[in-house]
């Protein structure tokens, strides 16, 4: 059994169906759509946060200060289970309320629900700190423009804080996609959900296991290679301090 | 010293702070005594009443001995690994700033994989891979170490080692070329030998330089142990979860989890930030 050949039976990654390849390259496509789909949503209900910390009102400020810190407090897999159970049950609950039957919520539409509210915590701190890095002249000079307060948002702070965010939110980015991981817990078939099944399908765990870390690897140097792409070019016009 | 900020150490720490609470977000006492923030609180005990009122929680002092158990092999999980994991960060960091090229690019390496890989696939190849492996070799079979390798947490103390190391040896790595070159000169111009120099000059003030982010990553890494349940690891995770599959409640013991979680993180940070008040430092 100790002989290394056995170990290591390449066949077993073949993308046809005797081979697991393909299910792996399936499940890496389900991670990838769940993690773009999270960031999104995380990113949005991020800049709604940041904007609703800084210039909210009082209640709003605390609301959100509430918000980011149960995220930032409670592991990832706790909340991940809380918000699938319960998102799912209020959904339910809210189109019965309204007469509907119920529906079965994707699993997909769920993942990305779950992992966008953990990462609009996340983004809103990240956001919030660029959009405070962003020289009060300018847009103090916006609104003596005469700009409105949303014109003033999409027109100057949003774009000037980007530089600013850039760093941590490709941070968050690369951390969406190992969170995706944590739905394997709930039994959503992303990349380490299948490799689970195809290692105990097959007993060659280090096989694949190893075979799934190569394609989360890749998927991370991959977005570091875009992501400096991306820096250099917001951070052109920048003087270099040193 | 007034100790400059370098670029260099500032980009780990925005998002630790995204992502773990620091000592500068305890709220302080005063705060609370604001006339909207105590309609909040009353609001909040209101509907943490109707919480306790109407949802099931007779299930509690059957579990509470294994709830208790579960925390303690929480807590041991997060500080032996935490502890082994700087262990093995200072060197990690430390190649990485002087060491010759070949230790340097291995460290590099160590690190982006670690990092570029989720923590459930590490901890689920050490214990499913390494664990299906070892039974093969008749010499591990025999050694004094088989009894801990049949169990399961030798390998979430490792997986969870491994990835703090990591992540940490990367912040080390910044905190170490950030100490001001004059200082290292200044020591090398007393004599000190170089070991006397890193032992006395160069990892004190690395650490004291990265402390805030330490402080975030150890939040983070408690927040990685429920993991450690997944390979039957029975920490509170591991309890609420049999409490679950025990008595067909959903809802209510994981938001005891959260709260025992949340209970965990604030105890913690607040004694970083007790640590850090005594860490004297010279006003800019």
């Amino acid at each position: 059994m100790a002989d290394p050949a056995s170990l290591i039976n390449w066949s077993l990654l073949a993308l046809e169906p005797p081979g697991w390849g393909g299910v792996l390259l399936k499940g890496l496509m389900n991670s990838i759509v769940i993690a773009i789909g999270g960031y999104t949503f995380g990113l949005v209900l991020g800049i709604g946060g940041a904007v609703g910390k800084l210039y909210g009102g009082p209640i709003t400020r605390d609301l959100m200060e509430c918000y980011t810190t149960i995220v930032r407090a409670v592991p990832e897999l706790v909340l991940i289970l809380l918000l699938y159970y319960a998102g799912t049950d209020l959904l339910n609950h809210l189109l019965g309320l309204f007469g509907f039957s119920e529906v079965d919520i994707s699993g997909l539409a769920a993942g990305i629900f779950v992992i966008g509210i953990v990462q609009g915590a996340y983004s809103t701190e990240v956001l919030r700190g660029a959009i405070k890095a962003v020289p009060a002249g300018q847009i103090e000079a916006a609104r003596a423009y005469g700009m409105s307060p949303t014109k003033v948002m999409t027109r100057i702070t949003l774009p000037a804080m980007l530089p600013y965010a850039i760093p941590g939110l490709s941070n968050l980015w690369l951390i969406a996609t190992k969170d995706t991981a944590l739905l394997a817990v709930v039994g959503f078939s992303e990349l380490t959900l299948v490799t689970r099944q195809a290692a105990g399908a097959t007993k060659a765990y280090l096989l694949f296991f190893c075979a799934a870390g190569a394609l989360y690897l890749a998927l991370t140097l991959v977005s570091d290679f875009v992501i400096k792409i991306i820096e250099r070019r917001a951070r052109r016009g920048f003087v270099e301090q040193s | 010293m007034t100790g400059v900020p370098l670029p260099d150490t500032t980009p780990p720490d925005v998002t630790t702070h995204a992502m773990a609470i620091l000592p500068e977000d305890l709220p302080t006492a005063d705060s609370f005594f604001r006339p909207h923030r105590i309609v909040l609180i009353l609001i909040a005990a209101v509907l943490v009443f109707c919480i306790a009122w109407f949802m099931r929680w007779d299930w509690i002092p059957q579990y509470l001995p294994k709830l208790g158990h579960g925390i303690i092999v929480t807590l041991a999980m997060l500080f032996s690994t935490a502890i082994l994991g700087f262990v093995l960060a200072v060197p990690l960091g430390l190649v990485q700033v002087t060491g010759p090229w070949p230790l340097k690019a291995l460290a590099k390496t160590f690190c982006t994989i670690i990092r570029g890989t989720p923590l459930l696939l590490q901890l689920w190849l050490l214990y499913y891979g390494l664990g299906s492996l070892f039974p093969q070799f008749p010499a591990i079979r025999q050694s004094f170490l088989w009894p801990y390798l049949r169990e399961s947490w030798p390998y979430g103390v490792a997986a969870l080692t491994i990835s703090f190391a990591a992540y940490e040896g990367e912040v080390m790595r910044g905190a170490f070329a950030g100490v001001p070159a004059g200082e290292l000169e200044a020591a090398r111009a007393y004599g000190m030998s170089r070991w006397t120099m890193f032992r006395r000059i160069w990892l004190p003030r690395a650490i004291h330089r990265a402390l805030p982010t330490l402080n975030g990553e150890t939040v983070l890494q408690l927040k990685a142990t429920p993991l450690v349940a997944t390979i039957t690891v029975i920490d509170v995770y591991a309890v609420i979860s049999k409490v679950r599959q025990d008595t067909y409640i959903t809802y209510e013991p994981l938001l005891l989890l959260a709260l025992i979680y949340m209970c965990l993180t604030g105890i913690l940070v607040m004694a970083f930030r007790y640590l850090e008040n005594r860490i004297p430092t010279r006003g800019a």
